[in-house]
């Protein structure tokens, strides 16, 4: 294994800083990786040479003059979802629709990311408009799994969570509507990070879900993580939806430790069909973080149950709205259709979204609609609206007690191919313990703690209040000091 | 909830989905089974609890009123038919 490649993205800014490694070095280690291994993994959509290399020799002609404070990630490589918009380059959101779109602008988590200097090596691979648990609803064909090749990598970020457990990137950004970045990151053994909504700007993040859609990263561990959340996080005058909160140093607490640090378990998360594994390791993980002096809480959040039927309403009633921008008419697909009905125009419509869309986005956008049609509205999205109320409620009662919240990411680890391809509703469940963190925009993370009899990766969640990160990185960096679950790497 | 076959056809025309007979077939079993997990939620009582449509306390941004620089490249470059500073659509007025 190269040795530029096993150095995480806070030891290898050290290096560069050092002057001991040069960006070009590094990213053409990863370049060499990335041709490696993507015949297995499919983690990318699109990989962007030149523009790395470009970005790379400037780097290293800014290390070499030295005082690069105000660019914290300089040379370092790293992966963005092909959600996020990079400008002159293509962003096909795994879609058909975008497949000839070149984005005539920056994403602000983008340019946010450049401007720290970070090397942005290619677009990750994602289910098509990031709706999915396992990248198999990419319009490119599914990414796979590193530690197992017959598994699901997890989605809707399973590119972005599958390049970084590959190491052919030091790091990554993906999206979380409802669990989008936690449950891909527990599916390979990485760590991810959702921060609070409103933390990170949503300018340029190809829209799905607007109440519910944030940005995070991918590392390997947490420290990385807080680095990257570092760099893009902030407010942001071209989303009305970022907060001017004020943007704390995410590595501050790091060093913290788990002493006094009152942490809920909430018995709902325990729920019926587990895997053994999963809930075995959970429970170790509990017991480390007592062991380290933390108190442990049980509590009860029984509206948990709910949280699935609200998201799947919410979520899908705001993407058919969202998604009814992509008409043939300003970018992406057009396709020829006529309809004697309505109409030359109806039909340039309905034929481009017909060719440019693929099964599960049309679900979505079928439930979506039917769920604000005129007769249902109330029935199901006020509904569903008054329902995410006391999910919220309820997450405002417990903080009262506890400082962070944990469980398991997700309730069984990365299944097969085609295991749940035929049956939404299990696919949906992947995302249940995540979801109601989305539903009250609060921050979460998960981190690998351990591994399963068949040697697929289980992740653990902690969830914090809002504007919380702090806290919940101090409590996964007291995880992390005291197992050693992040260093295990994917056999390939 | 049973969803009828009318109910799919008269959403896809919502939507502006032209779907092939195999997806009008499967839409129509899939989305009751959803439908019907969706109804878990009338177990609850809401009638007094205000909804949730967005986390956070947020009020309208104003901005002054003057042109910025454009941010965006040439959007005709991106355009399926783009003619003399239009996007170019299929006839709508007879």
């Amino acid at each position: 294994m190269n040795e530029i490649i096993s150095l995480s993205v806070h030891e290898l800014i050290e290096k560069l800083r050092a002057r001991e490694v040069s960006s070009e070095e590094a990213t053409r280690a990863y370049l060499g990786r990335i041709e490696e291994t993507e015949e297995r993994v499919h983690a990318y959509l699109s990989v962007l040479e030149e523009e790395a290399l470009a970005a790379a020799q400037e780097a290293d002609k800014r290390l070499a003059g030295g005082d690069n404070d105000a660019s914290p990630l300089l040379g370092v490589p790293v992966a963005v979802k092909d959600l996020l918009c990079m400008k002159g380059t293509p962003t096909t959101c795994a879609s058909k629709f975008l497949e000839n779109f070149i984005s005539p602008y920056d994403a602000t988590a983008v340019r946010l990311l450049k401007e720290a200097g970070a090397v942005i090596l290619g677009k990750a691979n994602m289910d098509e408009f990031a709706m999915g648990s396992s990248t198999e609803h990419s319009a490119y064909g599914p990414s796979r799994n590193p530690w197992n090749l017959e598994t699901i990598p997890g989605g809707s970020s399973g590119g972005s969570a599958a390049t970084v457990a590959a190491r052919s990137c030091a790091a990554s950004l993906g999206s979380d509507t409802g669990g989008s970045i936690r449950q891909p990151a527990a599916c390979c053994g990485v760590v991810g990070m959702k921060p609070t909504y409103g933390r990170v700007s949503r300018y340029g993040l190809i829209a799905f879900a607007s109440s519910l859609d944030q940005i995070g990263p991918f590392a390997r561990n947490v420290r990385d993580c807080a680095i990257m959340l570092n760099a893009v996080s902030g407010h942001d005058p071209l989303d009305s939806t970022s907060t001017d909160e004020s943007v704390p140093d995410f590595t501050g607490d790091l060093g913290a430790g788990a002493k006094g640090l009152r942490i809920g378990i909430p018995k709902e998360y325990f729920i019926d069909g587990m895997d053994p594994d999963v809930e075995s390791a959970v429970q170790n993980a509990i017991k480390t973080m007592e062991e380290n002096g933390a108190e442990i809480h049980e509590i009860s959040l029984p509206h948990s149950q709910y949280a699935l039927p609200v998201y799947y309403i919410i979520a899908s009633a705001e993407a058919s709205s969202n998604l009814a921008r992509y008409d043939g008419v300003r970018y992406g697909l057009r396709a020829n259709g006529n309809s004697e009905e309505y109409g030359p125009l109806y039909g340039m419509y309905a034929a481009s979204r017909e060719e440019g869309f693929g099964e599960e986005v049309k679900r979505r956008i079928m439930l979506g609609t039917y769920a604000l049609s005129s007769g249902y509205y109330d029935a199901y999205y006020t509904k569903a609206q008054r329902v995410r109320t006391l999910i919220c409620r309820e997450f405002e009662d417990v903080f009262q007690n506890v400082d962070v919240i944990m469980s398991a990411t997700a309730p069984t680890p990365a299944f097969r191919f085609g295991e749940r391809m035929d049956d939404p509703i299990s696919m949906y469940l992947s995302d249940i313990l995540t979801i109601p963190c989305n539903l009250a925009g609060l921050p979460g993370i998960s981190q690998p703690c351990g591994v399963t009899s068949l040697d697929l990766p289980i992740g653990l969640q902690i969830i914090g209040k809002p504007f919380g990160e702090t806290t919940v990185l101090r409590a996964a960096a007291a995880f992390e000091k005291a197992t050693d679950h992040h260093l295990a790497l994917s056999p390939l | 909830m049973a969803i009828s076959r009318e109910d799919v056809l008269h959403v896809s025309k919502l939507a502006r989905l032209e779907l092939s007979e195999a997806e009008i077939e499967k839409f129509t079993g899939q989305l009751g089974d959803i439908l019907d997990y969706i109804s878990k939620l009338n177990e609850l009582d809401t009638k007094d609890v205000p909804p949730t449509a967005h986390v956070l306390e947020i009020t309208n941004v104003f901005r002054e009123d003057k042109v910025d620089a454009p941010r965006i490249g040439s959007i005709e470059e991106i355009a399926p038919e783009f003619h003399k500073g239009h996007f170019r659509v299929p006839k709508v007025i007879e």
